[in-house]
């Protein structure tokens, strides 16, 4: 090799693996952190409180719904199943047995992430739409056992019964929306941090790869069946924390409820607004479709359920044609440009 | 010198359809053998045979004494056989970069070890400059050095290459020429399949000709060159002028 080329090695060896991102863009970010930090002291009313909580859970089922299908790229219709598992494992153990929801949520999300390698298993093997009938089919099932369980309350479900004492150990808080308000953008800030954290490792680089061109994966010594499984069990795992959370907010949880199938499609349209496969786009279509379904709910009264779901198709339909990318897209196709330009 | 691939009987049908007959031959280390033969001939199918995305319906093949006839693509992967893709598979929306990295996380779960792999991989094949390009934004012949570099970064001891100069132009087949025989130089034995066959006779220690899924002669060019069968599948019958 000539000594031009061994200093061009030289230069790219003293680079940084991943390159930083733009100062303008972190300062954006903790500015975005700090703001939502003091947000309930700024804006101090019950309902800007419960629309950044539902910002926040929604988040979460987001980003789980995008480590399947954006980082390893299956449709998973049946994503529901693991938020109602999360929601009942936490509220059984502690209306049975008196267990602490903190354990609930660990519980939760082991169930999901076995529950998710028991659907995933026989049906990542299968290539094409296989893998999304089975998720679809899955999430009625369990949601119809769930209704005709006794055990769990059948189709009432599960009323936690109201506990003021100890309200970091039963998770329960009355008089005040504060504590749920930063315990979800505590959940909310970790399953962010775990997928930005993902992308940077071998599993995440791996799973792009099997998204993007499994046999060529294969030919590199990945196992692609394999890595699709683990894929679905962290993002039914995360999925799960956020209906633990949900049944510790509304102390109810029943099977119409957190086994509905509209938290399925809302997770994944909220991804596909945001923008799939990326870090923020969840975090985007959170953002973006919580608070349109909140106000139209608030200005249409009780119909306003099904006024939402309209604008979302409307909104969808105008992404897959302008910008089938996401909304994020809009940004980091930009700034690119004004990188390369450089 | 020792047999690094020992092939024995392999045999493919596709409905009605024999992909693959019967096709035996061996590959010793430090070779580079080329695959010839008119299209249809069972070469791809050949390549998917060894390296597991498909499987053989009969006969067997041994890596290095293993057996490894019918594993997971996978599985034959991190025994050390490296391919490349007649139809280019790059993974588009990763740099080049990122795209030999994944390559090189094989054998470490260090990203920064894999990463330092992946720059000499890309160094190897001239492409550094194109380090930060998403693949997506490659050449043809820059995306043909990316699946070099990507396999390379494996560690293989055996490399499989689908047609290295198929859709490019002129110019740039001898770089690509003298990349293969720089991996050979680095102790890598190879496996081409070749339309190119000027290209195979300078290069290869030895070619395997196919036609119909059969194999109608095997051994050193100039002797496969001149072989009755090969002029026949090649130009047509040579007693019918």
């Amino acid at each position: 090799m000539s000594k031009k080329s061994n200093a061009a090695l030289e230069a790219a060896l003293a680079e940084p693996v991943w390159p930083a991102a733009p100062p303008a863009f972190t300062w954006l970010g903790f500015g975005v952190f700090a703001l939502l930090a003091v947000y309930p002291f700024i804006f101090t009313g019950t309902f800007s409180h419960h629309l950044m909580i539902m910002v926040f859970l929604h988040a979460i089922m987001a980003q789980s719904w995008n480590v399947v299908a954006g980082m390893s790229g299956q449709i998973s219709l049946g994503h529901a199943v693991f938020f109602g598992l999360g929601a009942y494992a936490s509220a059984l153990l502690y209306i049975k047995w008196g267990i602490t929801p903190w354990i609930g949520l660990l519980a939760g999300m082991a169930i999901s992430a076995l529950a998710a390698a028991a659907i995933g298993i026989p049906t990542l093997r299968l290539r094409g739409h296989y893998f999304a009938i089975a998720t679809l089919l899955f999430g009625i099932s369990v949601q119809i056992v769930f209704q005709r369980w006794d055990w769990v309350g059948a189709a009432s479900g599960i009323f936690m019964p109201i506990v003021r004492d100890d309200p970091w150990l039963v998770l329960q808080f009355h008089g005040s929306k504060l504590p749920y308000y930063y315990l979800s953008f505590g959940l909310c800030v970790i399953a962010f941090a775990v997928v930005w954290d993902l992308q940077r490792r071998r599993l995440g680089m791996r799973l792009l790869a099997v998204r993007d061109e499994p046999e060529a994966a294969a030919s590199l010594g990945i196992d692609v069946a394999w890595h699709k499984v683990i894929a679905f069990m962290i993002s039914g795992a995360m999925m799960s924390t956020a209906g633990t959370f949900f049944a510790q907010y509304v102390l109810v949880v029943d099977p119409d409820r957190v086994f509905n199938f509209e938290i399925s499609v809302l997770a994944l349209l909220m991804v596909v607004l945001g923008g799939i496969g990326t870090l923020w786009g969840p975090a985007l279509g959170a953002a973006i479709l919580v608070p349109l379904s909140e106000f139209t709910r608030t200005w249409f009264g009780g119909t306003g359920g099904t006024v939402d779901l309209i604008i979302y198709g409307i909104l969808i339909l105008l992404i897959c044609i302008y910008q089938p990318r996401g909304l994020l897209s809009i940004v980091t196709e930009r700034l690119r440009r004004r990188v390369d330009t450089k | 010198m020792s047999e690094l691939l020992l092939v024995e009987g392999l045999t493919k049908h596709f409905g009605g359809v024999t992909a693959n007959d019967g096709i035996s031959f061996d590959v010793r280390e430090g070779e580079i053998i080329g695959i010839i033969g008119p299209n249809g001939a069972g070469k791809s199918t050949l390549f998917d045979l060894l390296t597991g995305f498909q499987t053989p319906d009969s006969g067997s093949v041994l890596l290095d004494g293993h057996d490894v006839t019918g594993l997971r693509p996978d599985r034959i992967a991190r025994m050390g056989v490296g391919r490349t893709f007649q139809k280019l598979k790059p993974f588009p929306d990763l740099t080049l970069v990122e795209n030999v990295m994944v390559g090189a996380l094989a054998h470490t779960s260090h990203v920064h070890e894999a990463r330092d792999k992946a720059l000499e991989a890309i160094a190897f094949v001239d492409l550094l400059e194109k380090r930060h390009s998403f693949a997506r934004e490659l050449s043809t012949g820059q995306r043909k050095r990316l699946e070099m570099a990507r396999a390379l970064a494996t560690d293989p001891r055996l490399l499989l290459m689908d047609e290295v100069t198929g859709g490019v132009d002129q110019k740039t087949i001898p770089g690509l020429i003298e990349l293969v025989l720089a991996l050979r130089d680095k102790g890598i034995t190879i496996l081409t399949i070749e339309h190119n066959m000027k290209v195979m006779m300078d290069v290869s220690s030895r070619i395997l000709a196919l036609q119909f899924g059969k194999r109608i002669a095997f051994g050193k060019p100039e002797k496969v060159r001149n072989d009755p069968h090969v002029v026949d599948a090649y130009l047509g019958r040579a007693d019918a002028a």
